[in-house]
């Protein structure tokens, strides 16, 4: 699958309180969750996401709580997917469980600016900067990764381990 | 080569002789827990696997301490659900408003958390217990959800970054203060995706309520797990509360560490974090003198009862500056108890500090001491994100507890010997 969207561009660090502030984390409705998404961050920015769009960020995003809220908020404005230097280790992890595709890419963010028109295939790992004529390649998925991404996340994962191990109710 | 305390834990609950860096592994969960915020969307994802109830009710808490008490109804709905579920599954530990604490000092407290063991909590700071010899880390709800129905989850054995700490910690310097010092220096990534096992002789000098501290704030410095040797202090601290057998792990003398820090604690000083993140540390000597509006003293960073031993010491016979307000939040009813019988709930008070039950609230801007457009706040919790305790345009320094209780008797980022001097510091000294 190709993914191609407009580049919203983020810095490093971004963290989980940046990305849905906690005074929100008073339900799970993806609906409510989604307006708020990086308000303290720029209040315009989640009404000029598209659907569609790709979040560009540098080092480390999602740093901080393990709130599942924040990729639930950021899927909900309609993010295809992310491309990151690197990623917070239970952001990750959470992002693969709902379903929200993340890449790593080293040299993506320092060659494209917000507004560059980008097409990532979730195949191959390929990223073309379709308005630079940039090539760059992500980071390929470990082999568990890939298997959780193909049961469609921990949920299923877990649906068929006990289901192969007879243990469902 | 041998195996590091982290390696050894998670080989032991993957039935394997040893496990290495980079291995991808299902480990046995010998307990696991959601919070209020977490727990709603873990019960959701829960539903969906299509299990009848949760691998053992004894080994799955529920503790409501976020948006506990109520702060609004979409709070108490959120409670609510978590309480029929708790009540539906039979979970042994779930706990009411009056009885829950903040569940990462609370479970530890019951002995819920013990040596050798696997930990995993939906909430980031359950790397917490790993002062306790154990492995835990924080996960999110769906993660949570797989262990509630079959008791196991997939972890990256971590490569291990092992922090020294030689000397003994100069006065006023508190745990806290060296787990600052460690993320000022490594950042806020610098241990990303690794164990953090921390160990030498000045730990023999702290505290387990200190040991707590530099745990729980691994997260900080991007770190998987935050761990330390099961030594005489943990074991004294353990054993008359554990609820199950436990066997303590040690990590061998070959085992192999991505990275060794050395550090001569006897040469560190208190310091902060400055706004806007926790690996923005210097020398609170150096940020002394910012006007403070809000003191607020809790959390399951620095919520226990030495904590608030050390703020009573600064506060005792002293008051609150008049420009500013302090809030003291004891982290468990068993704290609060404590320090009742203690005498440092009446200190607060007689100096002008909020004392309220144990919550979460403050420190991530929920309830019970929300910050306005520009306010500064000195708290000893572990985050100082922007917008992390309210407003975007407020800002927060980080900082153990003596530094918190002396700013707030100066109305101004202090340093401890501002207040008492540095022959009256009986900490660390």
């Amino acid at each position: 699958m190709i993914f191609r969207g407009t580049a919203w561009k983020l810095g490093d660090h971004i963290d989980t309180d940046l990305i849905i502030p906690a005074r929100y984390l008073v339900t799970i409705d993806p609906a409510v969750l989604a307006p708020k998404c990086f308000e303290d961050l720029d209040p315009t920015l989640a009404s000029r996401i598209q659907p569609g769009d790709i979040l560009l960020a540098g080092e480390n995003f999602g740093q901080g709580s393990s709130r599942e809220h924040a990729p639930i908020a950021i899927k909900s404005l309609g993010v295809a997917c992310i491309v990151a230097k690197s990623y917070a280790r239970i952001f990750y992890r959470n992002a693969f469980n709902i379903g929200l595709p993340l890449f790593e890419c080293a040299d993506l963010h320092a060659a494209s600016e917000s507004g560059d028109r980008l097409s990532v295939d979730d195949d191959t790992g390929r990223i073309v900067n379709e308005t630079r004529g940039t090539t760059h390649r992500a980071l390929p998925l470990p082999e568990f990764m890939q298997r959780l991404v193909t049961a469609g996340g921990i949920i299923e994962y877990t649906r068929q381990k006990l289901a192969a191990r007879g243990r469902r109710a | 080569m041998g195996m590091t305390l982290t390696e050894k834990i998670l080989a032991a609950h993957t039935g394997r002789d040893r496990v290495r860096p980079g291995d991808l592994v299902e480990a046995r969960v010998d307990f696991c827990f959601a919070n209020d915020i977490t727990a709603p969307l873990a019960i959701r994802e829960f539903e969906k696997i299509g299990v009848t109830t949760v691998f053992d009710r004894d080994r799955v808490g529920l503790v409501p301490d976020h948006y506990a008490p109520n702060k609004d109804i979409a709070s108490a709905e959120q409670c609510k659900l978590m309480r029929e579920f708790a009540r539906a599954h039979r979970i042994s530990h779930y706990y009411e408003v009056g009885r829950a604490g903040i569940a990462h000092v609370q479970l530890a407290e019951e002995g819920l958390v013990l040596p050798g063991e696997v930990f995993v909590g939906a909430d980031s700071h359950t790397c917490n217990h790993g002062a306790l010899g154990a492995f835990a880390t924080g996960v999110g709800s769906s993660d949570l959800a797989a262990v509630m129905a079959t008791g196991e989850l997939w972890f990256r054995v971590p490569e291990t970054l092992r922090f020294e700490f030689r000397g003994r910690p100069a006065p006023w310097v508190t745990g806290k203060d060296l787990v600052l010092r460690i993320i000022g220096d490594i950042g806020v990534d610098g241990a990303r995706y690794c164990a953090m096992e921390f160990a030498g002789e000045a730990l023999r000098h702290l505290t387990m309520d200190e040991r707590f501290s530099i745990t729980n704030m691994a997260v900080e410095a991007g770190g998987k797990n935050g761990i330390m040797e099961p030594d005489d202090t943990v074991l004294d601290w353990v054993r008359p509360r554990a609820r199950r057998p436990f066997a303590p792990v040690h990590s061998d003398p070959d085992a192999e560490y991505t990275r060794v820090y050395e550090y001569d604690t006897a040469r560190f000083e208190p310091v902060v974090s400055a706004p806007s993140s926790p690996g923005n540390v210097l020398p609170v000597r150096e940020a002394a003198g910012v006007p403070v509006d809000q003191v607020f003293i809790g959390t399951c960073t620095n919520g226990r009862i030495e904590d608030l031993r050390v703020a009573a010491r600064l506060l005792d016979g002293r008051t609150v500056h008049p420009r500013t307000r302090m809030l003291v939040i004891p982290a468990t009813p068993a704290i609060y108890r404590q320090a009742l019988a203690e005498g440092l709930i009446a200190t607060f008070v007689g100096a002008g500090a909020s004392v309220s039950t144990s919550t979460c609230g403050p420190c991530i801007g929920g309830h019970m001491g929300v910050l306005a457009a520009g306010e500064v706040c000195v708290s000893t919790s572990s985050r100082n994100f922007i917008g992390r305790m309210g407003h975007r345009e407020s800002r927060v320094y980080l900082s153990g507890p003596a530094v918190a209780a002396a700013s707030a008797v100066l109305g101004r980022l202090a340093h401890p010997d501002e207040v008492l001097g540095r022959t009256a510091a009986g900490v660390g000294a």
